[in-house]
């Protein structure tokens, strides 16, 4: 029997999908003037996202010398902020990044993403700008924007700003599973909020790509977004996360400037990987040195390109736009 | 007995939940950009026949179920328990009760193979493959000129079980039969 592990996992007209979708993303924010970027895949520090795992490698110099622990990146971000503090104004970066562990259905180790950053814009005004870029480039509709405790209140009956741990536990064990113990709060509201809300949130008509913009999330999800109030008082994330067809797509903070918050944030995250046990990365100091200096005030997002084509076209399994999968990689 | 994780499940693989032994149907990775991951999956209990969803964190284990689907040919019935034999030459015979038999009852033929599944050394369930042969009873004989409207009647087969066939089938014939929907295939020449 032949060997076929060495065909692509895509079909040609994926790939040509593909090829088209880059070059009119790009097109978009070469427009707008806002200008390309590429930073390090390698690094010596990493994210230390609680629950996003790095692949690290070593850098061996010839002949002699102390081989260099090193991580490649999971996001662009940390490098663009630099950029941005810099004085770079407006960037965009198309390319890949990686994530150790996640594999399988709607995920690959290796996946490609579109970050940008744009100056003097809050996450509502960028919402506008992600809607923008999607037009151009895919058959994309913008149903409605909503905030996370609007739509948690209206598909699961309680307010995630204020509900107690508890309540949020009990109703994760009465809705999902009844053996699910010992969960953090953002992992109860992610449960919920993925099982009962997000499939809800867009057409099942695979020509139409449906958007929700659904904003400011609940504090303990608030990553590297800043804090802000909503109109009823509560505090809140400016954060925003755009859902299409039922899957998420994009992630879109309001940037956090303080560099002492920043740093407590990523102590914060460090401390809690140390006590599940998780492997340590060291976070980015240079990233915190430049938050310092002053980074201008500014939005920015991240985009799955391969879940975008996967969204374009129909499918569910994210091989099928991909060359050549994880499996056959 | 071994454990598999999360990232292990597939459709097929037999484990214990609940101290019942289960059958995964589908397991689905569940991870948000920024939140813990989870799989989702859903299991057939084989003792009820229930469908099962449950959710776990990724790289939690679940104990694997002594379970085993064997070949074995179907010998007779006692009214009380129906014996079977394993094809691998061993003559090994094992007795399944009528709850392991279920609706399998309908298409279990003297000499036939079916796949036994065995939990803990006895027999959990029998299944039949996807088509059998058997033999037409009991049928009343067609009505002329009916053939070309597509019309069917009743027919009970020697396993007793009843499906509709065309109109121009008589008593004696061997007619296959889907078991996954009890439908009439063809005559068997």
């Amino acid at each position: 029997m032949i060997n076929e592990q060495w065909r692509p996992s895509a079909s040609m007209m994926a790939l040509r999908e593909r090829a088209q979708l880059l070059r009119k993303a790009r097109a978009y924010l070469d427009a707008q003037g806002v200008m390309e970027v590429e930073t390090p895949m390698l690094s010596k520090s990493a994210t230390v996202d609680v629950y996003i795992d790095s692949f690290a490698t070593e850098f061996s110099p010839i002949g002699h010398g102390t081989s260099q622990l090193c991580y490649l990146h999971t996001s662009p971000e940390f490098p663009m902020k630099r950029l941005l503090s810099a004085g770079s104004g407006d960037i965009y970066s198309l390319g890949r990044v990686f994530r150790n562990g996640e594999a399988g259905g709607r995920h690959n180790p290796e996946f490609t993403m579109l970050e940008w950053y744009r100056i003097g814009m809050d996450d509502r005004r960028l919402m506008d700008d992600v809607a923008g870029l999607l037009s151009s480039v895919s058959n994309f509709k913008e149903v409605r924007r909503c905030s996370y405790g609007e739509l948690f209140e209206e598909y699961l009956g309680l307010n995630p700003y204020i509900a107690s741990d508890e309540s949020l536990s009990q109703l994760v064990r009465d809705k999902i599973d009844i053996k699910l113990q010992g969960l953090e709060r953002s992992d109860c509201l992610d449960l919920l909020f993925s099982k009962f809300v997000e499939p809800n949130l867009g057409s099942s008509n695979p020509k139409v790509l449906e958007g929700y913009f659904v904003y400011d999330y609940p504090v303990t999800m608030s990553a590297l977004a800043r804090l802000s109030t909503n109109s009823d008082g509560h505090p809140v994330a400016s954060r925003f996360e755009l859902f299409v067809n039922g899957v998420e797509l994009a992630n879109g903070y309001h940037e956090l400037l303080d560099a002492e918050e920043q740093k407590k944030r990523f102590e914060e995250e460090q401390r809690m990987r140390q006590e599940r046990g998780y492997d340590l990365y060291p976070y980015d100091k240079n990233m915190v040195s430049a938050l310092a200096h002053g980074m201008p005030d500014c939005a920015g997002v991240a985009m799955g390109i391969d879940r975008l084509l996967m969204l374009m076209l129909g499918t569910g399994n994210i091989a099928d736009v991909l060359a050549f999968d994880f499996s056959r990689a | 007995m071994a454990s598999y994780s999360t990232n292990e499940f597939r459709s097929g693989l037999k484990v214990m939940l609940e101290g019942d032994p289960c059958s995964i149907i589908e397991n689905e990775f569940v991870k948000p950009g920024k939140g813990q991951a989870f799989n989702r999956v859903k299991f057939r209990n084989l003792m009820s026949g229930r469908v099962w969803e449950r959710t776990f964190k990724s790289g939690e284990s679940l104990e694997a179920a002594d379970v085993m689907d064997l070949d074995m040919e179907y010998l007779y019935t006692d009214g009380e328990f129906w014996h079977f034999m394993m094809t691998d030459g061993s003559y090994e015979q094992h007795a399944a009760s009528r709850e392991a038999v279920g609706d399998t009852i309908d298409w279990l033929k003297e000499q036939g193979v079916y796949s036994v599944t065995l939990y803990n050394g006895s027999p959990l369930s029998v299944s039949a493959p996807n088509f059998v042969e058997l033999q037409v009873v009991e049928t009343d004989p067609g009505l002329k000129g009916d053939t070309a409207q597509g019309g069917s009647k009743p027919a009970k087969l020697s396993t007793g079980a009843t499906v509709k066939v065309p109109l121009f089938i008589v008593e004696g014939e061997v007619l296959k039969i889907d078991t996954r929907t009890g439908e009439y295939v063809g005559r068997v020449k």
